[in-house]
């Protein structure tokens, strides 16, 4: 039997409960039973950092979170709401570029996307031109389930990057009226960037924002193009700021390794790249008796390159041949490395565009080529040795054996 | 030429030991001709192949190490640096694989032959007792190179014993060394190939030679009922033993021809030292044991997951297990042997055996 | 014909001596250069000593040597404190042989850019490991290079 002072006990819990469990957050509450359990803010919301960090609905669109009415919600005055296009930017530099308020949850977090974000061409075109298509701060970093770079299912992680700037900049429909290609994306994913990166997994490799920059996005001017690639490629960078073609490229106001190399469709370099005819790029600029040395130094550095190569095939072929008769070819296949090792200095000192760099490298090749090629050699004159040897013992083996036949034979007879 | 026991070391060592007694019981020793008098070399010659075992395996010992970290490293060195390294190991590697197959010739021609029978029942007990320990050389020095290869090999092996009611996880144990195939493995199957083994070996091989010496060749059956100028007899010393020593030579010389042209086997029975074992690597599509444990490994699988209410695998071990038994037995079993007669009952059963091992080992090795 | 016979037999008894003589030969000679231990005294030793003193790091213009340890390739640096280093020299990354860069103060690696402390700690650019560090003692002059337990 329910007595009525069961019920007041009751009734009691109920009205303190939310002091029991917890304060319940109306927004979610009521958004959570008409929204879509895929694409609805406030199922995807627990996935987002900043619900992991403790923020909620109103943190960012005000309101009040007990109110249990829109109408009560829109009346809150911190109410925000929904941000147009336009007001994104500003909608998330709130709390992103208030170095205090960010202290205190992220000391380690920068605060000057906006800053950034206002001088890169998105942003330019976001303030000046009130273009309602560019990428504003969720057209990257989605919206309410916002994960760090660091995150592999995060938009932006160096991974889902490409996609995340494909989305528009591979869209031809799309980026129609702004009179730039929509090729990047499925020329860097044939590239050997691409390919280290999406297919590999090498997180080594570069991804659109490590040489465009992400919130200050801008292509690399031509001047500063050689200094981004630099970054890794440190080596040929300083060979070319050493070379001739350092000075004629930047008078000539040709943007430095894009001309030979490309910018995104950058394919795995070959030997053929260099020398005086096509496919050697040397010929986009020169031409014989142009009154420069630029073709012959092109042929020598070509021929050097070569010739250190064919002598690491045919030292490749005497060691595979050792090996397939059984010969033991560690050590030499050791050597065999560094001859490897020596073709990719030379072909990095081609950067220099001097020949004769080139070729103290590849003479010091050709000699471990050499070494490799005798090593392999007097082992497969072991090979035949071992043959010989056996012929040999199998003769002195076969005299014993008949000598001992005839000598049983006689034995028997004499019995 | 002059006699033996008129040289001068002759009367030196008869002045200490008095052998004179022995030496003329030997001289008495006689070897049967007949038909399948060819078949009186496989005893010698597998003698002749476990000396080539111990001379090789004595020189390998001083450059291989035992050990995870080292083994494969070592073989590796012995084949590669070590002068003639390549040829000592390639004659351990046909040496005992030549050697198992002799040992099966010699106890399937002396079962075929009655052998067994009284009063030689304890020679065969030994002989079986040595075919045991020859398996268990192999299956042990197998996994000394700790390659690929062998790994698995060894990981399917030991499995089995798992398989075994009540004391198998016991004994899994303690044949790995621990629950899988590591290190510690190699320690042991060390210590039993260069130690345990060779010890119980020649303790039983001595005995084996002793009686074989004391009671002489066995005659084959129906012997006493030729003529007896059908019963031709041969001296052992010496005429024997340079018939002996000439089968050597020419063993001595076809296990050279094979180390030097095939230093890591022939067709599927393939010893190649490969790549190191790697525990955490997948196995290889295809996992075989040596030629001489394909025929239980295949009738294995045969077998299907349950025979009543005995797991298959338990099955196929307690059928083999109890086949070697009654193989074992046989001159306790097989008494009509004793008289001189053929019984055919365990001409059938050895026959059926013989086939069944042939036919398990073909299917191994071509039926997928 | 005796005579005939007894000649013979002489022959064939040097034969058979002489036969196995030469078989006996062909036997213990592989045997004999078998147990002659190779230039190269083991596969991979547990310690490895180097062949080039502290004195010729010192002259080195980059205070860094390389030396094959086993299968693998190793450095061996002279830090700013005079402390020696040694450590695996094949990058993380992608293979190629890094290099002491002693105005640097790290191990670098041209291929990418990628730079470990000298500590062999991957620091900064592409390569995901460190490299495998060995232990190094001096004995007197001479310098003994170790892999460390793992």
């Amino acid at each position: 039997m329910i007595r009525s002072k069961h019920l007041a006990l009751l009734l009691g819990l109920l009205a303190l409960s939310p002091l029991v469990f917890g304060q319940e957050d109306n927004c979610v509450t009521c958004h959570r039973e008409f929204e879509d359990e895929q694409t609805g803010p406030s199922h995807m919301f627990v996935r987002d950092i900043h619900a992991q960090k403790g923020l909620g609905c109103a943190d960012c669109h005000g309101g009040d979170t007990a109110a249990e009415d829109m109408e009560d919600v829109r009346r809150a005055k911190n109410y925000r709401g929904v941000p147009t296009h336009r007001q994104v930017p500003d909608f998330c530099a709130r709390c992103h570029s208030d170095p205090a308020y960010m202290h205190e949850h992220n000391p380690s977090l920068p605060t000057d996307q906006l800053d950034k974000y206002k001088s890169s061409v998105h942003g330019q075109r976001m303030f000046r031109e009130r273009d309602a298509k560019v990428a504003d701060c969720i057209s990257c970093h989605s919206v309410h389930e916002i994960g760090s770079g660091l995150m592999p299912h995060s938009s932006t992680h160096p991974l889902n990057l490409p996609q995340t700037c494909g989305k528009c900049h591979a869209d031809a429909e799309y980026m129609a009226e702004y009179g730039i290609p929509t090729t990047q994306l499925d020329d860097y994913r044939q590239s050997v960037h691409g390919i280290a990166l999406l297919e590999r997994h090498d997180l080594g490799a570069p991804a659109c924002n490590d040489c465009h920059g992400n919130h200050g996005a801008a292509p690399p001017g031509v001047t500063s193009l050689a200094a981004v690639c630099g970054n890794c490629h440190v080596l040929e960078a300083g060979l070319f700021k050493g070379s001739p073609h350092q000075e004629a490229f930047s008078q000539n106001d040709l943007p430095m390794c894009e001309s030979c190399h490309s910018n995104h469709l950058i394919v795995e370099t070959s030997d053929i790249m260099v020398g005086s005819a096509e496919p050697a790029v040397c010929v986009q600029c020169h031409e014989p008796d142009d009154g420069n040395a630029g073709l012959q130094t092109a042929m020598s550095i070509s021929t050097a390159i070569k010739e250190l190569r064919l002598a690491q095939e045919e030292a490749g072929k005497i060691l595979a041949e050792a090996g397939a008769k059984g010969m033991m070819i560690t050590d030499e296949e050791f050597l065999y490395k560094e001859v490897n090792q020596a073709l990719i200095q030379a072909r990095t000192q081609v950067h220099a565009f001097n020949a004769d760099s080139v070729m103290a490298k590849t003479t010091e090749g050709l000699t471990k080529a050499e070494t490799v090629q005798t090593n392999a050699a007097s082992l497969i004159d072991e090979y035949y040795f071992r043959r010989k040897g056996l012929g040999l013992a199998t003769v002195f083996i076969t005299i014993l054996a008949v000598a001992l036949y005839l000598k049983i034979r006689r034995l028997e007879k004499n019995q | 030429m002059p006699a033996l026991t008129d040289s001068r070391i002759y009367k030196w060592v008869d002045e200490r030991f008095k052998i004179n007694d022995l030496v003329d019981y030997l001289s008495q020793k006689g070897v049967p001709q007949h038909r399948h008098y060819i078949f009186y070399y496989f005893g010698g010659i597998s003698l002749f192949l476990f000396i080539v075992q111990v001379i090789t395996g004595i020189l390998l010992l001083m450059y291989y190490r035992p050990g995870a970290d080292t083994a494969y490293e070592s073989v590796q060195f012995i084949v590669a640096n070590v002068s003639f390294g390549w040829l000592i190991r390639a004659l351990h590697s046909w040496s005992a694989n030549l050697m198992v197959f002799a040992v099966f010739v010699h106890m399937f021609s002396v079962y075929f032959t009655s052998a067994y029978r009284k009063p030689r029942e304890l020679t065969w007990l030994t002989g079986m007792g040595l075919l045991g320990l020859a398996l268990a050389f192999g299956f042990s020095g197998y996994l000394l190179p700790w390659n690929e290869l062998a790994f698995f090999a060894t990981r399917v092996g030991t499995g089995m014993a798992g398989a075994l009611p009540v004391i198998g996880d016991d004994i899994l144990i303690v044949m790995r060394g621990g629950e899988e195939v590591t290190g510690a493995t190699i320690g042991r199957f060390f210590g039993l190939h260069v130690a345990i083994l060779p010890g119980l070996f020649t303790v039983l091989l001595a005995a084996h030679l002793v009686f074989i010496q004391r009671q002489g060749m066995s005659e084959p059956l129906g012997w006493q009922n030729t003529t007896a100028a059908g019963r031709k007899m041969e001296k052992f010393f010496p005429n024997f033993l340079l018939k002996d020593l000439l089968v050597w030579l020419i063993v001595l010389n076809v296990l050279a021809v094979l180390a030097v042209f095939f230093p890591d086997g022939i067709g599927a029975v393939h010893w190649p030292l490969g790549v190191k074992a790697d525990p955490f690597a997948p196995p290889p599509e295809v996992i075989r044991p040596e030629w001489y444990f394909m025929f239980a490994f295949q009738a294995l699988k045969l077998l299907p997951a349950h025979v009543g209410f005995v797991e298959g695998e338990l099955f196929g071990i307690m059928v083999f297990g109890l086949g070697g038994l009654v193989w074992t037995l046989v001159p306790f079993l097989d008494r009509k042997s004793h008289t001189g007669e053929i019984n055919r009952l365990f001409y059938a059963f050895g026959w059926l055996v013989l086939a069944f091992i042939l036919v398990m080992t073909v299917m191994g090795y071509f039926w997928e | 014909m005796n005579q005939q016979k007894s000649t013979r037999r002489k022959f064939l008894e040097i034969v058979l001596g002489g036969g196995a003589l030469a078989t006996l030969g062909s036997i213990l000679y592989p045997v004999i250069k078998f147990i002659t231990p190779p230039a190269a005294a083991e596969a991979d030793p547990s310690q490895l000593k180097l062949d080039f003193s502290r004195q010729d790091l010192i002259d080195e213009p980059k205070k860094a040597r390389y030396f094959k340890y086993g299968k693998d390739l190793g450095i061996i640096l002279l830090t700013g404190a005079g402390e020696l280093k040694a450590m695996a020299a094949t990058c993380t990354h992608l293979d190629c042989t890094v290099q002491h860069r002693p105005d640097l103060g790290i191990i670098w690696c041209s291929c990418h850019n990628g730079k470990y402390d000298l500590d062999g700690k991957n620091i900064s650019g592409p390569p995901p490991k460190p490299l495998a560090a060995y232990k190094v003692k001096e004995v007197g002059d001479a310098i003994f290079v170790s892999r460390e337990e793992a």
